[in-house]
């Protein structure tokens, strides 16, 4: 809402810059928006008198203007204006003025002639054209006749007047209007500002009653009223009726649209006018029938829906009810008999209506949020009376009243005690009476507190909570105490499920991961790779964009993305991890998906600077393997981690994944993404993992217990074998660890080795094996026998030469 | 030549030679000669025969005395020829520390979620409980009990992705207000929780707006809690994590689960409060949303809002990241490009 500050001021003593008032307004009311002041950045810009003018000899549209700025001599300007006349006051831009757009008038030459100025049209000086009357949108604007030659334009065109944009919340519709505003600011400054009542001169010849019939369901419309008034002449409205208007952003269009519009602005009452004689019978609010169709005031025709609430006559809709007039019945040149609607309509099918034809109107806007009861009547009679006064005729008797609602002011009972509980404030009951006061809420002393009753003006108000909010802003913000609560006491403490996430983070970025966040939804393509359980998707009823349209059912197609667009940055290096939600569904019917807390990660290229003292290679399956498994291992899941081969993930190389099972249960893969994937997201040979951080949440944990170190020193062997291309460590392993004895402490793979001297089809591995007794010195013929024992199962169960 | 003056020759001509001898082998050599079965004191000491009973154990104890003198000698000496050689090897072996160190890997939290953790951290300090809840929330939790009810006008201010006509996705972390008042048991002490998490709009992703972002939510509920209460908690927190210079003001606002509601300003990073472009001159930046909770709130959750009442709050880390850092384009944050990532190191703020 525009507000006009020269109005306010109608009201109100105020004296302060417009920019402290609106801080102030901010500070204790609405969000201010901006103040301007539209004179500001132009220069130069007076009245000028059109004295003579003649066609200029080389155009056929150019005009040579002898024009009074009230200096000794008339300035010549040329100007190329179809409406220029004679004897016209008009805006002059004299050499080296200023206009808007920050534009520089000089003196120059027009095709031969000098022009010294310009004569201006309105959006030349900066006038947005959706507030230019439509007499002055072609061309030059012409003031009235009284205005003063050679004086500065801007308080001829409002331009001096101080704008103040309010960001109104949806609960304030109240101070979507001039009265509105006002009734706060008195309360803020503390004045006492005089509204009067408006007086209506009818015509005790006219019975409204008698010319014009309504009737209205009170569901569509609580309240519907209409006055008449017959012999209007139609024309331009006075200037400093069109400036109140083009100041609030609206297009001043002729007397009796114009008062209704100022009516609107004033008791944020919106009005409509009808051309009465366009009118066919009785005037009904009524649903819109299927098929029905309106042409609304902006000419465009507009197919209703059963939904959308119409003024209809006897044949047809004449209006969108609260929204926008229709065009069949709209105030034209013609027009001597008026009918003015004041009314409050449902604001939730005004919502939907203006939603629906995407049409947010002045009037639809105040409809949403609310409309003061008690201002209906007012309105309209103050919309008759101006009527009368700037286009003539008489006011018919009465209001045509069909559906009518006073509600009943609501009584709120609140005491200091519980508004100082709430707000931690020391306020006496007279402190918190005077707020009321201010605000104009009658108060009683009851009891130990206050009844105060709130006017209908202020309808967001109906329960004690709403009054501490006034007492609060009233009594300010600033001058609120800041404390601590005291009281019951807490413990604040992460759960062991919070404090293992936050380890694992730390775990992953020590490990040299850097932790991303990319996005949860995906397109349907990437939400379904990866799978580690069968799932349905979740999609958006209505997603903006096909790239964020469903839920991921995996983190590592979001961490591929993060990886190319690194690459498309020339990074090559990445190591990324990230945690969050994954989102499955068992069902197609399942509507809610169930939420899995995952953590992946990706790597690709070097994990460290190549330097001249770091020879790095690029990372490989081996160097993920090692973080993943160091990662598990800090996180201290009890059990064995293990490894076995998976060609189950179409997304991943077949060759180089691995399941990663602890205890017997999969907690997720690791391996390299197949290059096909990575062909397609545009990225480089990349390995990723991905678990599921819920599983290793909820797995039961090493105990907090610790195994003494053995004193007694170990025994080390080394043993070769050749065995099998097929034959897997973890096969090896396994026997070792079986068949290794009590004090087979550890087994180290040290060296892996093919080519020559190892025949075709088989592999050379070398191992390190530890052996321990943690109650005495090992014995060399103990760990000989136990040594022995490994190799001839190696023998036996894996064919393997041992060397 | 008295035996005695023998014994004093060999050691001065010994204790010469050791003094002059420049590598150990040769030391050694030497140490054996004089000390050794077949050396020079051993060969003088034959003469002692001839000496009288009474002169041998002077002479014997002087020829001690001279074997000491040269065993301490040799020790000196050596010592000194091997820190010598040490510092002939540490000359050698000098570097030039400028160069790089060997990399090792190092990752680094995302920058929101260091704000997230900064904020955690001070409210369990305060005696908060951390909660998370569902990303995909019913309308009811995420709205209704919020005090939206189905056509209310706020609703327009959050465009919302919904799954079905109930189920979508959390707009905002408020619902973990409904979801911890329904939970908690008053009579074991107060609510007092913060809840972070992704939340999602129904926007066009651009510098300023992002389709998934941060919110932390804060909730105080007790017998007694104020607005001054709440006044006090968020200078702190703007404080803890802007710094001590950093103040707040309130201004009123409208939240619907919220009365009186207020939106939060905090000193403007750019200037300090002196006004500049960054803040529209008015010294104040917007950075949260807070309010008491509304009775209606408390009542659709079953708690009596009668005797139970206190505040809530909204703060937004993708906000306080960018303000923070000056990061002016949110979808930074998502993109993840690790140079824009590794900028943020912690520092254990
Ligand atoms: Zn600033």
């Amino acid at each position: 809402m525009k507000v006009s500050y020269k109005w306010l001021k109608q009201y109100l003593d105020l004296n302060m810059p417009a920019k402290d008032l609106a801080e102030k307004i901010e500070r204790t009311a609405v969000e201010v928006d901006s103040v301007e002041v539209a004179e500001d950045g132009l220069k130069k810009l007076v009245v000028g008198h059109i004295l003579s003018m003649t066609k200029h000899p080389e155009s056929d549209h150019l005009h040579v203007c002898q024009v009074d700025v009230g200096e000794d001599e008339p300035l010549q300007i040329v100007c190329g204006a179809p409406n220029v006349d004679v004897d016209q006051k008009v805006i002059v831009a004299l050499p080296n003025s200023r206009i808007g757009g920050n534009v520089k008038i000089k003196r120059s030459k027009m095709r031969g002639i000098e022009s010294s100025g310009m004569i201006c049209a309105l959006d030349e000086i900066g006038f947005s054209k959706d507030v230019v009357p439509k007499e002055w949108a072609d061309g030059i604007y012409v003031f009235d006749d009284d205005v003063p030659v050679g004086e500065p334009i801007y308080k001829y065109l409002g331009m001096d007047d101080p704008i103040i944009d309010l960001d109104v919340t949806p609960n304030r519709g109240d101070m979507l209007s001039i009265l509105g505003t006002v009734h706060d600011l008195a309360a803020i400054y503390d004045q006492k500002p005089e509204i009067k009542k408006p007086v209506v001169n009818e015509d005790e010849s006219l019975d409204a009653n008698q010319i014009i019939q309504a009737s209205a369901d009170d569901k569509l419309a609580k309240t519907y009223k209409l006055r008449v008034v017959e012999g209007v002449k139609i024309a331009p409205s006075p200037s400093w009726l069109q400036i109140v208007l083009w100041n609030a952003g609206i297009r001043p269009i002729n007397n009796v649209v114009d008062v209704t519009n100022y009516i609107l602005l004033k008791y944020g009452q919106p009005l409509h006018s009808f051309d009465k004689d366009k009118i066919d019978g009785e005037i009904t609010v009524r649903m819109a029938a299927k098929g029905e169709k309106l042409t609304t005031l902006d000419e465009e025709e507009r197919e209703l829906s059963t939904d959308d609430m119409v003024i209809a006559d006897k044949n047809k809709p004449i209006a969108l009810a609260g929204v926008m007039g229709g065009f069949n019945t709209q105030i034209d040149d013609q027009t001597t008999n008026v009918v003015i609607e004041s009314a409050i309509f449902d604001s939730f099918k005004i919502r939907k209506t203006a939603q629906r034809h995407n049409l947010h109107s002045e009037a639809s806007q105040r409809f949403e949020r609310g409309i003061n009861p008690d201002g209906v009547q007012d309105a309209v009679d103050e919309a008759v009376s101006m009527i009368k006064e700037l286009a003539g005729g008489q006011i018919a008797k009465g209001t045509v009243t069909a559906s009518e609602y006073h509600p009943e002011l609501p009584t709120i009972f609140i005491t200091a005690e519980r508004t100082n509980h709430v707000l931690g404030t020391s306020l006496s009951t007279d402190e918190i009476k005077n707020i009321f006061d201010r605000l104009g809420f009658s108060s009683e002393t009851h009891e130990d507190g206050l009844n105060v009753t709130i006017p209908a003006r202020r309808w967001d108000i109906f329960r004690d909570a709403d009054l501490y909010e006034e007492v609060a802003r009233i009594y300010g913000y600033d001058n609120l105490p800041a404390t601590l609560p005291t009281g019951r006491q807490s413990i604040g403490v992460l759960t062991p499920t919070q404090k293992l996430q936050r380890a694992s983070r730390i775990a992953l970025e020590g490990l040299g991961l850097t932790q991303a966040i990319s996005y949860s939804l995906t397109t349907p393509e990437k939400a379904k790779m990866f799978l580690m359980q069968d799932s349905f998707e979740t999609n958006l009823l209505w997603p903006m964009t096909q790239d964020h349209s469903v839920l991921r059912m995996n983190m590592l197609s979001g961490l591929l993305d993060d990886v190319a667009y690194n690459h498309a940055h020339k990074v090559d290096d990445v190591a990324l991890y990230e945690t969050g939600r994954v989102f499955y569904k068992d069902s197609a019917e399942q509507i809610r998906p169930k939420e899995v807390e995952h953590i992946a990660g990706v790597i690709t290229g070097n994990l460290t600077d190549p330097l001249w003292n770091n020879h790095v290679k690029p990372v490989d399956f081996f160097q993920l393997k090692g973080i993943v498994n160091q990662f598990l291992i800090n996180l201290g899941v009890k059990g064995d981690i293990e490894y076995s081969a998976t060609d189950q993930y179409p997304e991943m190389h077949p060759g180089r994944t691995a399941n990663i099972s602890i205890h017997g249960h999969n907690v997720g893969f690791l391996g390299q993404i197949h290059p096909r994937i990575a062909k397609k997201f545009k990225i480089k040979e990349t390995y990723g993992f991905e678990l599921n951080m819920q599983e290793l949440i909820d797995l039961p944990k090493n105990d907090d217990q610790y195994q003494a170190i053995s004193k007694y020193p170990s025994i080390k062997r080394d043993i070769s074998i050749v065995v099998g291309q097929d034959v897997s460590n973890s096969q090896i392993l396994e026997v070792m660890t079986k068949r290794g004895g009590a004090f087979l402490k550890r087994v180290r793979l040290f060296d892996v080795y093919q080519g020559e001297n190892v025949p075709e089809g088989k592999k050379s591995m070398a191992y390190s094996l530890t052996y321990v007794d943690p109650r005495e010195t090992l014995k060399d013929e103990v760990v000989n026998t136990a040594f022995e024992k490994i190799k001839k199962r190696l023998t036996a169960d894996l064919n393997a030469e041992i060397r | 030549m008295s035996l005695r003056d023998q014994l004093t020759e060999i050691k001065e001509k010994g204790l010469a030679d050791i003094e002059q001898t420049s590598d150990l082998k040769t030391l050694n050599d030497i140490r054996v000669h004089l000390l050794g079965k077949k050396g020079p004191i051993t060969a003088a000491l034959r003469g002692i025969k001839e000496l009288t009973p009474e002169e041998r154990p002077e002479v014997g104890s002087y020829a001690n005395k001279i074997r000491d003198a040269i065993t301490e000698a040799v020790a000196d000496h050596r010592e000194k020829l091997e820190n010598q050689a040490l510092n002939a090897q540490l000359t050698s072996e000098k570097i030039d520390v400028t160069m790089p160190g060997k990399p090792v890997t190092q990752g680094q939290p995302h920058v929101i979620q260091q704000i997230i953790d900064q904020i955690v951290d001070l409210f369990l300090g305060m005696g908060y409980e951390v909660l998370s809840g569902p990303e995909v929330e019913e309308d009811k939790y995420n709205f209704e009990m919020m005090n939206l009810p189905k056509n209310h006008p706020a609703r327009d201010m959050q465009d919302t992705f919904y799954i079905s006509k109930e189920i979508l996705m959390r707009t905002q972390t408020s619902p973990m207000q409904a979801r911890a008042l329904e939970k908690h048991d008053f009579s074991k002490g107060p609510l007092k929780m913060i809840s972070p998490g992704i939340v999602y709009r129904r926007d066009t992703d651009d510098p300023t707006h992002s389709h998934q972002f941060h919110q932390v939510e804060g909730l105080f509920i007790d017998e007694h809690v104020t607005m001054a209460d709440l006044k006090g908690t968020l200078i702190t927190m703007a404080q803890n994590i802007f710094g001590d210079k950093f103040d707040i003001r309130l201004r009123p606002s409208y939240f619907p689960f919220t009365e009186p509601s207020v939106e939060v300003d905090v000193t403007c990073f750019n200037c300090m409060g002196k006004g500049c472009d960054v803040c529209k001159h008015t010294g104040w930046i917007e950075v949260l949303g807070a309010g008491m909770v509304h009775p209606n709130v408390l009542d659709m959750a079953g708690v009596d809002s009668k005797k139970y009442g206190g505040f809530a709050f909204g703060v937004g880390p993708d906000r306080f990241a960018m303000l923070k850092y000056g990061v002016d384009d949110i979808r930074d944050f998502y993109l993840d490009d690790v140079r824009f990532l590794n900028q943020f190191s912690k520092r254990g703020n």
